[in-house]
């Protein structure tokens, strides 16, 4: 009996541990939400979770953006750049997955050795030459940077993803597919695509994230304004107004964010299970 | 078992090969991919570092090792910068990792609500690197922002998270360790392939919970671990967004990390030879550290199959 409640307690005591610390965790968004319906005033001021009233001001006067540029035209090219990029990662990744985990081919060992040490090279180190590489090619200040990278192929993580998965499909399909007169690409499309789906869609969504809420690589590649997406935006907003609108940079940071918390809860299966098959970013 | 016999002679010989031949085509833009955006960069952000290259005055004249001799005997930002770095990373890999470690192991053993709970403590770490969480840390952090509110709501004294050189660092990582999630959804899943059977078979031997954990659970999940020290220290040498936009590296270059001074140097003041030569200090770092967590690996990290 004694253990028994020890045991209890100990379960109680841990709950308590989880909620409070998932209490804290979520407190920033939360607040970040209310802090965009708030006045400038009301932000810093105590400690009150809910605005005095709920107003959109904040709202409208921050979509106006910046010198005439607002967050539709923001917002339409993050969409330019994000969808695009992902669409074309997740077939360039597909098609090189396929070649790694079904085929036998000379230098192949060596070669999928450089693809698992460029999981772990450090971006810091390629970001010079491949932006004097996007100079050379006369790509700078558009999206094609992305574009190019993802057809080919340079998200190692994803092509990696994609093998491990292949890997888990009995071969005996293929071959059946293959005695029936299906060439390898018919074997790709009709027995090995539908199956991988959900690895599919999972890379999809980390690649759409990624590059979604990427940062440094649109702060080097992009310059005019007119092509900004919502990270530059965002952080061109804040510059901006730097002492006065501060509800309307959360107001603008929670719909940034917006798109990433409704997709997470949309597909929240696929995500758990993509990370968990693979070991996406530690 | 018909069908593989009836394929091992299909394909064998020339019919092997041929079919073998297409891989190259499937793997093709990987192989244009790794040569031109990759191993290319690679080598040539080497030759930079050895270079004093401006691309605007299209400068580009081999000096050597001075760009490093420079970083190590002349700049005195970049002691700064590299000890803002290592600190961090001493900061955040090794706080994440306990915490992601110490939740996973609570929620695996919890029942209800794990789903629950396991979606809120994953939220964060959606976010990544955006700016838009880096926006809301420097709100939050501001003199008279929401934390010091509390602060002062909770009669605790006020601190100027942001203006002062010993608290800016520890904001910034608490962002970082903030965004735990992933690893702890990572730790999750390794605990659930821990087989049961050794646990019973440890009770039954009259093993304590605590023995239990150190020589069934730990080893169990070394490859996890392992993993995870190595992807975030990777990810925590390069760090950029969050230093950027919240402090701008200072106060007097507190967070003023390398990945910050490789921006300014390289892509403000153009000075790119330089910055590559940052670059490679970064890389040799992390390279080094791999390299010894890798040796050490066969002493910690077990592998399930081959026990």
């Amino acid at each position: 009996m004694r253990a028994k409640s020890k045991k209890k307690l100990g379960k109680i005591i841990s709950y308590i541990i989880l909620i409070t610390i998932g209490i804290l965790m979520c407190y920033p968004l939360i607040w970040m939400f209310f802090a965009s319906f708030k006045t400038n005033a009301e932000i810093f001021a105590g400690v009150r979770l809910l605005p005095e009233s709920f107003s959109f001001e904040s709202f409208r006067y921050g979509w106006k953006g910046v010198g005439g540029n607002s967050y539709s035209i923001f917002f339409t090219n993050s969409f330019l750049l994000v969808v695009p990029t992902t669409i074309l990662t997740v077939v360039s990744s597909a098609l090189v997955a396929y070649g790694f985990a079904r085929f036998e081919f000379r230098a192949k060992k060596i070669l999928f050795t450089i693809l698992l040490g460029t999981l772990m090279l450090p971006n810091a180190i390629l970001i010079i030459p491949r932006y004097t590489i996007f100079r050379d090619f006369n790509v700078l200040d558009s999206y094609y940077p992305f574009y190019l990278m993802a057809a080919f192929a340079c998200y190692p993580f994803f092509t990696y993803m994609l093998v491990q998965f292949i890997r888990g499909i009995p071969k005996e399909l293929d071959e059946a597919a293959y005695i029936d007169g299906c060439g390898s690409f018919g074997i790709l499309v009709r027995v090995l695509l539908p199956l991988l789906k959900p690895a599919l869609f999972s890379a999809g969504l980390f690649q759409f994230l990624w590059t979604y809420n990427d940062y440094f690589n649109s702060l080097i590649y992009i310059s005019s304004i007119k092509k900004y997406a919502v990270s530059l935006a965002l952080r061109m907003t804040m510059d901006n107004e730097a002492t006065t609108a501060w509800n309307s940079i959360m107001a603008m940071s929670c719909l940034v964010v917006l798109p990433v918390v409704v997709l997470f809860f949309l597909c929240q299966r696929y995500f758990i299970e993509g990370i968990a098959t693979t070991g996406l970013k530690g | 078992m018909f069908p593989l016999k009836g394929m091992a002679c299909i394909m064998k010989g020339s019919n092997l090969s041929k079919r073998n031949r297409v891989a190259y085509l499937y793997i093709l833009p990987w192989l244009i991919g790794i040569v031109v955006f990759s191993v290319y960069p690679f080598f040539i952000s080497f030759y930079y570092s050895l270079c004093d290259y401006n691309p605007l005055m299209s400068q580009h004249a081999f000096i050597g090792f001075d760009n490093y001799v420079k970083l190590f005997t002349k700049d005195s930002e970049f002691f700064k910068s590299l000890k803002a770095t290592l600190l961090y990373t001493v900061y955040t890999v090794p706080s994440k990792l306990l915490m992601s470690l110490a939740i996973a192991l609570m929620l695996n053993k919890a029942r209800k609500g794990i789903g629950v709970l396991r979606t809120i403590y994953y939220l964060p770490s959606l976010f990544g690197g955006s700016i838009a969480v880096a926006v809301l840390w420097r709100i939050m952090f501001m003199d008279k922002g929401m934390v010091n509110n509390w602060l002062k709501a909770l009669g605790i004294p006020t601190i100027s998270f942001l203006g002062d050189p010993r608290f800016a660092l520890p904001a910034l990582s608490l962002l970082e360790v903030w965004q735990f999630g992933s690893s702890m959804v990572l730790f999750l899943a390794a605990l659930k392939q821990v087989p049961n059977s050794l646990y019973e078979a440890a009770k039954i031997d009259g093993a304590s919970s605590i023995k239990r954990f150190f020589s069934i659970t730990l080893p169990g999940i070394s490859p996890i671990i392992f993993f995870c020290i190595i992807m975030q220290t990777l990810n925590a040498m390069q760090n950029f967004t969050s230093a950027f936009v919240i402090t701008k590296g200072g106060p007097l270059h507190s967070t003023y990390m390398l990945g910050v001074k490789l921006y300014n140097d390289g892509f403000k003041l153009y000075r790119m030879g330089y910055a590559s030569a940052t670059s490679w200090i970064i890389f040799s770092i992390v390279a080094v550290f791999t390299a010894l967590l890798f040796l050490s690996s066969k002493y910690w990290v077990f592998y399930s199959d081959e026990n």
